[in-house]
C-alpha cells in the first residue's frame, strides 16, 4: 500500500500568512507592476537559454516570489543569464528581465539586512 | 570711503574659484592610476600637447561641433566663449600698453575704463574701438541666449535642459555681466569721453552729465558683483564644464579612457557635461514620453550623487546621444560603468556551466539567443552554409550559454566573464578558423571581449559578402524598394555600415534615407533598457516605422534578429533579415536562369546546371 506516491507524507505546503515575508514581492511590484499580470503560462520557461542547460525554471521563480520563499529564490535566480528571451515571448508583456534584476538587487539587500540582525 | 573697493566681489569670487579649481584639479590628476599618469606625462612632453591646444581652441572657444549641428547655436556659443576670451586678452594688452608695464594689478584690465579716465597712450583710440567691437560681439551672444529661452526652433532645438538652482543662478549672473559692463562703460564714457563707437553712443543715449556721475560707480559695482557671483556659482553649476573640458581634452588626447569602474576620469567626464541639451532631441525615449533618463539628466544625477536604478537602467543604450555630444563624452560607456557600480553586489557565478562535447569543424555558427526566436534566420544561414559547402558546427543548436553581452548591458561584467570563459574553451577546442554570428549583439562581444587567437569572427553580412565576391553565391537584384535599418549594436556599436549595404545592393534596390548610419534609429527593442514597458517600446518602434513608411519601401531589411522581431510586431511592413533577403535574391537568380524546378543543393550543382 505504501508504494503509492499520494500516500507518502510530505512537508506541509501551506503558506503561513503570519510569517509570510512579502518584502521582496512588494519591492518587485512597486517597480515592475507588470508582474501582476503574469498568468504563469510558462512560455518564458520554454524558451529560456539557462533552462536548457540546467533545471532553472523562470516560471517557478514567479511562484516562489509570490510565496515569499526569498532564500530559495536568491540561490535560484543566479542561474539566469539575462538574455531577455523570456521578456520577448511573454504574452502578457511582463518585463521579466527587470523582475530578475529587481529580485537580485533586493534579495542581496535583504540578505545583508538579515545578516546584521 | 575708497571707491576702488567696488572690485572686492570680483577679486573674492575669482580667488574662491581658483582655490576650488586647484583643489579639484589636483584631486583628479593625483587619483589617476599609475599608467594613466604616465600617459599624461608622455602626452604633455610630446607633440600631442599641440593637438590638445588646437582641440581646446576649436572646441572650447570656437565650438566647432556645435557649429556643425546648427549655425545659430554655434554662433551663440562662440560669441560668448571666444568673444569673452578676446575681451580678456585684448583688455590685458590694452592695460599693459597703457601702463607700459607687465606688472598691472590683475583686476585693472577688467575695470580698465573706470581706472584709466581720459589718459592718452599709443593706440588708445584703436584699443577702445576694438574693445567696443568685442563687447558688441559678446552682447550679440547674450541676446541670442535670451531669445533661445523663447524660441528654441531658431537654434535647431526642440528641447532644452531643465536647469537646477545652481545653474539658474550662474546663468542669470552670466546674462547680467555684459549688459552691466556696457552700462558702466557708457556712464564713464559720458563723463570722461574715453569710450568708442558703442559706449560713447550708448552713454549719450542713456545718461546726462548728472546721472552719469551718480550712476557710474553703482553700475561698476553691479558689474563686479555679477562677475563675482558667476565665479562663486560656477563650480556648483553646469558652467564648471568651462575649466573641466580643457582638462578633459588633454586627458582624452593622452589616451586615457573610461574604465570598467568609476575613477577620476569618469568624474572629469561628468563635470565636462555642459548640459547643453543637444542629446535630448536625439533620444528616442521622447517618443515614449520618457523625459528624465536622457544622458544629460543621468550625468546630472551622478554629479549630484542621487542616481537610482530607475533612471540609470531606463536607456536603450543605442548611442545616438553621443554622436552629437559637443564635448565628445562616451556617454554609453559612462552609463555602463555606472551600471557596473550599481550591480557589483550580485554577479552570478554560473557554477552549473560545464564543458560540453565539442565537434571538430572548420567553421562555427553561433546563432545566439535572439536568433533562436527568429527561426527563419537560422534556416537561411544553414541554407547558405550548405550552398557554400561549408563544414560547419552549429554551436548553440541545442543548448549553449548566452554570449554574455546582455549581462554586460545590465552591468554584470563579472558574471559575463564566466560565460565568456566557457564559450571560449568550446570554440578553441573545436579547432575552427572562422566563427560566424548572425546577431550583432553577439558580434560585438565576440569581437571585443573574447580572446580567440586564430579564429576569425565574422558577422553574417561579412560572410555573405565574401561568398558573393568569391562567386559562391549568385544573386539577381529583386525589383523591390528596400530600406536597410542599421542595428545599434552593429552600426554605432561596431562601426559596420557599408558591408550590409553592399549585400542589400546586390539583392535589391537600396533607398537612402535621412536618418541612417550614425544617425540611424533604434527599433526600441534594445536589451540595454531594463525598465521600459512593452507599451513604451511599441511607441518607439511605431515612430521609427512611420518614418520608414514615408519612403514607401517594400521591404525593411535589418541585420539583427532583435530588430526584426521588434519590427515584425508592427503589421504595416515586411521585415526580413539580410540572410533571408539574400536567399530570396538567389532564388530570383535561379528563376531568371530558367532553372526553376531543378533541385539545387550546392553551388557546384548550380554551376553545372548553368553551364548545361
Amino acid at each position: 500500500m505504501n508504494e503509492f506516491a499520494h500516500l507518502v507524507s510530505r512537508p506541509s505546503r501551506q503558506i503561513d500568512y503570519q510569517t509570510f515575508d512579502n518584502r521582496l514581492l512588494a519591492y518587485v511590484l512597486r517597480y515592475e507592476p507588470s508582474f501582476l499580470t503574469c498568468m504563469s503560462c510558462g512560455g518564458c520557461t520554454a524558451t529560456c537559454s539557462a533552462g536548457k542547460l540546467t533545471d532553472f525554471n523562470i516560471r517557478r521563480i514567479g511562484l516562489m516570489l509570490r510565496r515569499g520563499q526569498t532564500d530559495k529564490l536568491a540561490a535560484e535566480i543566479d542561474k539566469c543569464m539575462f538574455c531577455g528571451k523570456c521578456s520577448l515571448v511573454c504574452p502578457r508583456d511582463v518585463n521579466i528581465r527587470n523582475v530578475v534584476l529587481l529580485i537580485k538587487k533586493e534579495s542581496t539587500r535583504l540578505h545583508a539586512e538579515n545578516q546584521k540582525v | 570711503m575708497n571707491e576702488k573697493l567696488f572690485v572686492i566681489p570680483f577679486v573674492a569670487g575669482m580667488a574662491l574659484l581658483f582655490i576650488i579649481l586647484i583643489v579639484k584639479g589636483y584631486k583628479w590628476i593625483s587619483s589617476l592610476s599609475k599608467i594613466d599618469r604616465l600617459r599624461l606625462i608622455n602626452a604633455l612632453k610630446s607633440r600631442r600637447i599641440l593637438q590638445s591646444a588646437k582641440d581646446i581652441f576649436m572646441e572650447c572657444l570656437i565650438h566647432r561641433r556645435i557649429f556643425k549641428k546648427n549655425m545659430v547655436l554655434g554662433y551663440m556659443h562662440m560669441s560668448l566663449a571666444f568673444g569673452w576670451f578676446l575681451l580678456i586678452v585684448v583688455g590685458h594688452l590694452e592695460a599693459f600698453v597703457a601702463e607700459k608695464s607687465l606688472a598691472v594689478p590683475f583686476y585693472l584690465p577688467i575695470f580698465f575704463r573706470f581706472f584709466e579716465t581720459g589718459k592718452e597712450f599709443a593706440g588708445s583710440k584703436i584699443f577702445a574701438a576694438l574693445m567696443d567691437l568685442l563687447l558688441l560681439f559678446v552682447l550679440s551672444g547674450v541676446v541670442l541666449a535670451w531669445s533661445k529661452r523663447f524660441y528654441k526652433r531658431l537654434f535647431g532645438m526642440r528641447r532644452t535642459t531643465r536647469l537646477q538652482y545652481g545653474d539658474q543662478i550662474a546663468m542669470t549672473a552670466l546674462w547680467l555681466i555684459f549688459p552691466l559692463r556696457l552700462l558702466a562703460e557708457s556712464a564713464t564714457a559720458h563723463q570722461f569721453n574715453n569710450g568708442s563707437f558703442i559706449t560713447q553712443t550708448a552713454g549719450s543715449l542713456f545718461f546726462n552729465s548728472n546721472t552719469a556721475s551718480t550712476l557710474a560707480l553703482p553700475l561698476w559695482a553691479a558689474y563686479s558683483l555679477a562677475l563675482g557671483s558667476f565665479f562663486v556659482a560656477l563650480p556648483y553649476s553646469r558652467y564648471m564644464h568651462i575649466p573641466t573640458e580643457m582638462l578633459f581634452i588633454i586627458f582624452k588626447n593622452a589616451g586615457i579612457k573610461l574604465k570598467k569602474r568609476t575613477n577620476s576620469f569618469t568624474e572629469l567626464a561628468i563635470y565636462s557635461c555642459s548640459r547643453c541639451g543637444i542629446c535630448l532631441d536625439n533620444c528616442q525615449l521622447n517618443n515614449a514620453g520618457i523625459k528624465n533618463t536622457q544622458s544629460v539628466y543621468v550625468l546630472k544625477s551622478i554629479r549630484n550623487k542621487n542616481i537610482d536604478d530607475e533612471q540609470l537602467f531606463n536607456c536603450l543604450l543605442c548611442g545616438k546621444c553621443q554622436v552629437d555630444c559637443p564635448v565628445g563624452i562616451d556617454l554609453t560607456s559612462l552609463r555602463i560603468t555606472q551600471r557596473i557600480e550599481s550591480t557589483l553586489q550580485y554577479n552570478a557565478s554560473y557554477a552549473y556551466l560545464e564543458n560540453q562535447a565539442t565537434t571538430k569543424a572548420g567553421l562555427i555558427y553561433f546563432a545566439g539567443c535572439m536568433t533562436h526566436l527568429t527561426p527563419r534566420i537560422i534556416q537561411s544561414m544553414q541554407h547558405l552554409f550548405e550552398l557554400a559547402g561549408e563544414d560547419y558546427w552549429f554551436l548553440d543548436k541545442e543548448k549553449a550559454p548566452c554570449c554574455g553581452r546582455p549581462l554586460m548591458l545590465a552591468g554584470q561584467y563579472d558574471a559575463a566573464a564566466k560565460l565568456i570563459r566557457n564559450n571560449t574553451t568550446q570554440i578553441i577546442a573545436s579547432g575552427a578558423k572562422k566563427l560566424v554570428v548572425s546577431c550583432p549583439i553577439c558580434y560585438k562581444v565576440f569581437k571585443e571581449d573574447y580572446q580567440l587567437p586564430g579564429v576569425e569572427v565574422l558577422f553574417h553580412a561579412e560572410y555573405i559578402l565574401r561568398l558573393m565576391n568569391a562567386g559562391l553565391l549568385k544573386t539577381a537584384p529583386l525589383q523591390k524598394r528596400i530600406i536597410y535599418h542599421d542595428p545599434c549594436e552593429l552600426g554605432r556599436g561596431s562601426g559596420m555600415y557599408e558591408i550590409p549595404r553592399e549585400v542589400v545592393k546586390n539583392s535589391g534596390q537600396l533607398i537612402r534615407i535621412k536618418n541612417e548610419q550614425e544617425h540611424s534609429l533604434c527599433c526600441g527593442g534594445s536589451l540595454g533598457n531594463l525598465k521600459i514597458s512593452q507599451a513604451e517600446r511599441n511607441l518607439i518602434r511605431d515612430s521609427a516605422i512611420n518614418e520608414y513608411l514615408s519612403y514607401q519601401p517594400e521591404y525593411l531589411v535589418t541585420a539583427c534578429p532583435l530588430c526584426k522581431k521588434t519590427f515584425a510586431r508592427n503589421r504595416n511592413m515586411v521585415v526580413m533579415d539580410l540572410a533571408e533577403l539574400v536567399l530570396e535574391a538567389s532564388d530570383e537568380f535561379i528563376k531568371r536562369k530558367k532553372l526553376k524546378g531543378n533541385k539545387v543543393t550546392n553551388i557546384r550543382e548550380l554551376e553545372t546546371l548553368i553551364q548545361s
